[in-house]
């Protein structure tokens, strides 16, 4: 017996390697429910799109909305921030990439593409800085609107500019363009 | 070393009849009256029981706030206020458990320092150190989720910030960091539901603390106290009873720094704090300067410091998981820096640093605030990947004495007559 021991796995080993593999799959399969759970759940998931009235909204002001919980920045831009928006060299930017949810996933962050046609003066937002999910100033008329005249996140001083693109500091990414349509004239559908 | 002769006399026929079956009592007399402990430990000996008792008054105020508390979006801010203006002696109980927090991280922050300082993590003394660590993580943890409760600003955004750590991980695996940040908030924005997650893991960890905590002073009673000199334990002159010489030690210093906690609680309850945790929560506006609590600072300093999301998440998690390798990546065969002539500025100029990063983190993200952090950032990984490598092999160590008797006698080392 003891000259098998060392040599060729026998029966009782494929035996025993069979039964942990058995347990260990069961046991991850029971912890599954148990990490699931944490996920967004079905209620949260439902949360509906919204529509909001722009018509307020005259040039220059902006407002805030929340959808899904978050903050949605609405800019009515004025034709200078467009103008400085529309002049700025893709190879000017952090972030070349439009992150805007309509639009396939290497679209480049030209203005255009941040907006809708015939709207580029609506400027639609998830209004969460990229880095680690501050809201930036820049939405009331009285706020620091950093450096290239868009927002500002006063928590580590990232810089975004009329457009909502990262232009300094250490955000990753481009404010999030969610998606929306106009449903008409001065009325758009968030989600 | 820990291994000695039990003094241990059952007297009563309780106890006689107990030690037959269950020698709890002679384990403990073993272990905490009997035990020989190196006659040089000075006061900084005495954060280890500190510890132990802020872990208690954590645990016992906590479970007594637990009755009082609601965990969810609409109710905790007022139940909080509730607890401080409603509750019988609530405001007592919160204040000890909120000043708690900070003076079991200021016993820790020194219990760290002393490690380092007497090298007390070089062998065999290295799972003792790691379960240190531990321990130290998971307090950060505790603290972390412990702080989102009262549903404050800065409570609501200090979680923000920290679990969007995770999103990082979007610049690796794209999709993938943001996956796991929802996952821990349980819906696409920190809400209640998060809260009502680290309300239950905030009740859960302390004891987990705890067990660590066991393995710790387990570990300890195996391999001995370090001491002052950083020597072994040879001989028994070397060593005295835990109990009465080193209990009466940590019982006056328990009674020294409960006073100074005393006068925290009483008088100065929020000025650990920040005011801006007495607005609550609101999902839409991020107050203007966010800070985390006094002790997370440095850590904070160190993640703003790094111009990238990517690598300043990972400078800061390594910073403290570093740590853990200390015992190997200081060379030098001397523990104390009592007699490290060179190391021992090297430290100073580290716990000048981690200060420094400390006060950097309490300030705006801008200007030559961040130019500094980024100085003091290099050298806090400088210290430990460079400095404790290379100042081990090269420093000439001051003549150790023969023995901690030695060195606390004079010499010559008499041998003990009796």
């Amino acid at each position: 017996m003891a000259s098998h021991s060392t040599e060729e796995p026998n029966r009782r080993d494929f035996i025993v390697i069979l039964a942990q593999s058995f347990a260990g799959v069961g046991a991850a399969v029971a912890l599954w429910p148990f990490i699931s759970q944490m996920n967004p759940d079905a209620s949260t998931q439902a949360l509906a799109s919204i529509e909001v009235d722009l018509s307020p909204v005259k040039a220059g002001q902006a407002i805030t909305v929340s959808w899904r919980g978050k903050p949605v920045f609405i800019r009515n831009r004025t034709p200078e921030e467009v103008k400085a928006a529309l002049d700025v060299k893709l190879s000017d930017l952090k972030d070349p990439i439009a992150r805007n949810e309509a639009l396939p996933d290497k679209s480049p962050a030209t203005d255009l593409n941040r907006t809708k046609k015939d709207k580029e003066n609506w400027l639609v937002l998830v209004g969460i800085c990229t880095h680690l999910g501050c809201i930036p100033k820049g939405q009331s008329m009285a706020d620091a609107k950093g450096d290239y005249g868009g927002w500002f996140c006063p928590c580590h001083g990232s810089h975004y500019d009329t457009a909502g693109r990262i232009r300094l500091g250490p955000a990753p990414q481009n404010l999030l363009v969610p998606t929306y349509e106009f449903v008409s004239d001065t009325m758009i559908k968030i989600g | 070393m820990a291994s000695h002769e039990s003094t241990y006399r059952p007297t009563s026929k309780i106890s006689k009849w107990l030690d037959a079956r269950l020698p709890v009592e002679r384990m403990m007399h073993g272990q905490f009256v009997d035990f020989p402990t190196p006659r040089n430990i000075n006061y900084l000996w005495t954060t280890g029981g500190l510890l132990t008792f802020f872990l208690a008054i954590q645990i016992i105020t906590g479970i007594v706030l637990a009755m009082h508390y609601v965990p969810s979006a609409a109710d905790a801010f007022n139940s909080v206020e509730h607890i401080r203006r409603d509750v019988n002696y609530g405001w007592l109980i919160r204040n000890i458990h909120a000043v708690g927090a900070s003076f079991f991280f200021l016993a820790v922050y020194i219990h760290i320092g002393r490690g380092l300082y007497y090298g007390s993590y070089k062998a065999p003394r290295e799972v003792l150190w790691i379960l240190g660590v531990v321990i130290f993580l998971l307090m950060m943890a505790t603290a972390f989720m412990g702080y989102s409760l009262p549903w404050g600003q800065m409570s609501f955004w200090a979680v923000t910030v920290i679990t969007n750590l995770f999103s990082s991980i979007d610049a690796v695996i794209p999709g993938l960091g943001t996956r796991i940040v929802q996952w821990l908030w349980g819906g696409f924005s920190v809400s209640g539901t998060t809260l009502n997650r680290f309300y239950a893991l905030h009740y859960l960890l302390p004891f987990v603390i705890a067990g660590v905590v066991g393995l710790h002073i387990w570990a300890l009673h195996v391999v001995g106290q370090n001491n002052p000199t950083g020597l072994d334990i040879k001989q028994p002159s070397d060593t005295v009873p835990m109990a009465p010489y080193a209990v009466m030690k940590d019982v006056f210093a328990l009674s020294v720094f409960t006073l100074l906690f005393a006068w925290f609680v009483f008088y100065l309850p929020d000025y650990l704090g920040h005011a801006d945790n007495y607005i609550e929560a609101n999902p839409l506006s991020t107050p203007p300067h966010i800070v985390p609590e006094w002790y997370f600072l440095p850590y904070y300093a160190i993640l703003r410091a790094i111009p990238d999301k990517l690598l300043g998440v990972i400078a800061m998690f390594s910073s403290i998981l570093l740590l853990i390798f200390v015992p190997w990546l200081d060379t030098s065969r001397v523990r104390s820096a009592k007699y490290r002539p060179v190391y021992k500025w090297f430290f100073w100029l580290f716990i000048f640093t981690v200060i420094a990063l400390g006060y950097l983190g309490s300030k705006p993200a801008e200007g030559v605030y961040v130019q500094w952090a980024r100085v003091f950032t290099a050298y806090y990984f400088i210290h430990l990947l460079v400095v404790l490598p290379i100042v081990g092999v090269m420093e000439t160590t001051k003549p150790l004495p023969r023995s901690i008797s030695e060195s606390v006698l004079g010499k010559p080392a008499a041998a003990p007559k009796h």
